[in-house]
């Protein structure tokens, strides 16, 4: 499942980079574009190995570049610093629990897109900022948070329907079956 | 606490980053096109997609009023067929006089129509993606438009697709002019994140006269925009760095959240 789940991972962040541009809902209900990465982030980190942590963020934050007007290739650390802390520490976190999980994805929407404005502005870039990016900030941590379980429950369920289920144990054994009635000689 | 592994992709992906950092920005042009052209098969689909409920609405509207709209719409094309052919007389005497005075002449511009594919997903930038490219003849700094008013400016070019950077974002200035008897001139800056078809005119003079309602088109200066197209309307002004100069807030003409189709303007003639 691991080579799987990966290339699942890498497509879906495909598909969420495309969709975050293709289609602007959020944008015109909430006046802020929902960032999926970071949650797609969070469940790498979580479940997968450090490998394809490392190509989620590159390739999800050159797609994400690509389409955007950032520099290209400044997604990509601010991804890299969410999931690598997380992927290396995940045995202390409790990780099937959905509030971990939101609390989680809150906080990598939060850091990815604070830390790429720091360095979009360490780099010399204007981008548009005003109190107005206060509340495109909370808009994204709360897509963030909400997305997070619901990435969880669907890659739990496509792991289940295409990957290799662990062989359940039978109960009965021949050698201690209870063989009742009078043995005949 | 690091293990081999992990060393290891901690070096790639910081080592990947300050490589892609550190490129030249006409190669970062080149890969980011070549990056998004991956995305070029999806683009038919989000259309598809976009025009469903106009279909389903379409197919749920009763003849009658198609009809209707139908003789609505010939009726305006006849009257904007007379009022063309009026300009194009008043253009033809406009052109007899500017040779008579030694005076350039006016080209038409030409326009070539381009569908909205993609829009930022960054919240930070104003930015679009259209349906044309270096084969349709589109070249950097072009200014795009629709028929309300000024859209922004081609910033990238790929042989298919461009990027349009939109007047409100941070890095597309316009150099702008109130119709007034003044003729007041200011620079058009992006007003806010949340502020939604709204921009700032900024360094006007310090005595300018602006009331609600004045109309704001380009100015001509700055090589790239042409003088005269529409950008908004004045909403309201006040004093900025101790009455030094003044700054009105400007209401778009055109409305940025919902470009489906814009014009790029192929042969923008300057002043």
């Amino acid at each position: 499942m691991n080579i799987l789940q990966t290339i699942l991972i890498l497509a879906a962040a495909f598909l969420a980079v495309f969709g975050e541009a293709a289609f602007s809902l959020p944008r015109q209900l909430f006046g802020a574009q929902v960032d999926l990465l970071p949650a797609l982030m969070i469940y790498a980190a979580l479940n997968t190995n450090v490998v394809t942590v490392s190509l989620l963020a590159a390739l999800g934050g050159l797609w994400f570049d690509a389409l955007s007007a950032n520099p290209l290739g400044v997604s990509i650390l601010p991804l890299f610093a969410v999931g690598f802390p997380i992927c290396l520490r995940r045995d202390l976190i409790l990780r099937e629990l959905p509030f971990a999980q939101v609390v989680l994805g809150a906080a990598a929407s939060a850091a990815v897109p604070a830390l790429c404005i720091l360095l979009l502005l360490s780099g010399g870039q204007q981008p548009l900022l005003g109190w107005g990016s206060l509340w495109q900030w909370l808009v994204m941590i709360a897509g963030g948070a909400a997305a997070t379980p619901v990435i969880y429950a669907l890659f739990d369920w496509c792991q289940h329907a295409l990957g290799y289920q662990p062989q359940t144990e039978n109960s009965f054994r021949p050698d201690r079956e209870i063989r009742r009635g009078r043995k005949l000689n | 606490m690091f293990k081999h592994k992990q060393y290891l992709a901690l070096g790639a992906v910081t080592l990947v980053t300050v490589l892609l950092l550190s490129l030249p920005s006409r190669a970062v042009s080149h890969l980011k096109l070549g990056i998004g052209g991956l995305f070029l098969p999806f683009f038919g689909a989000v259309n598809s997609v976009r025009q469903l409920p106009v279909r389903a609405a379409d197919m749920i509207l009763p003849r009658g009023e198609l009809l209707q709209e139908i003789e609505t719409f010939q009726r305006e094309n006849q009257r904007l067929e007379i009022q063309q052919s009026q300009a194009a007389a008043t253009a033809r005497e406009n052109d007899q006089f500017r040779a008579l005075v030694g005076w350039q002449q006016q080209q038409p511009w030409k326009l070539k129509l381009a569908s909205v594919v993609l829009r930022d997903p960054a919240n930070w930038w104003r930015t679009v993606q259209i349906d044309l490219g270096n084969r349709d003849g589109v070249t950097t700094n072009m200014p795009v438009l629709t028929s309300d008013g000024l859209v922004g400016r081609v910033s990238s070019v790929g042989y298919t697709r461009s990027q349009v950077v939109l007047i409100e974002d941070p890095s597309c200035r316009v150099s702008a002019r109130v119709v007034n008897p003044a003729h007041d001139l200011g620079v058009i800056s992006p007003g806010g994140p949340m502020e939604n078809s709204l921009v700032d005119l900024a360094y006007l003079s310090g005595n300018a006269n602006l009331k609600p309602g004045q109309e704001v088109v380009t100015s001509g200066e700055g090589g790239i925009f042409p003088a005269g197209i529409p950008v908004g309307q004045i909403v309201d002004s006040r004093q900025a760095e101790f009455g030094l100069y003044t700054e009105a807030r400007v209401k778009l003409s055109a409305d940025l959240g919902a470009l489906d189709q814009v014009w790029v303007l192929l042969n923008p003639q300057l002043n």
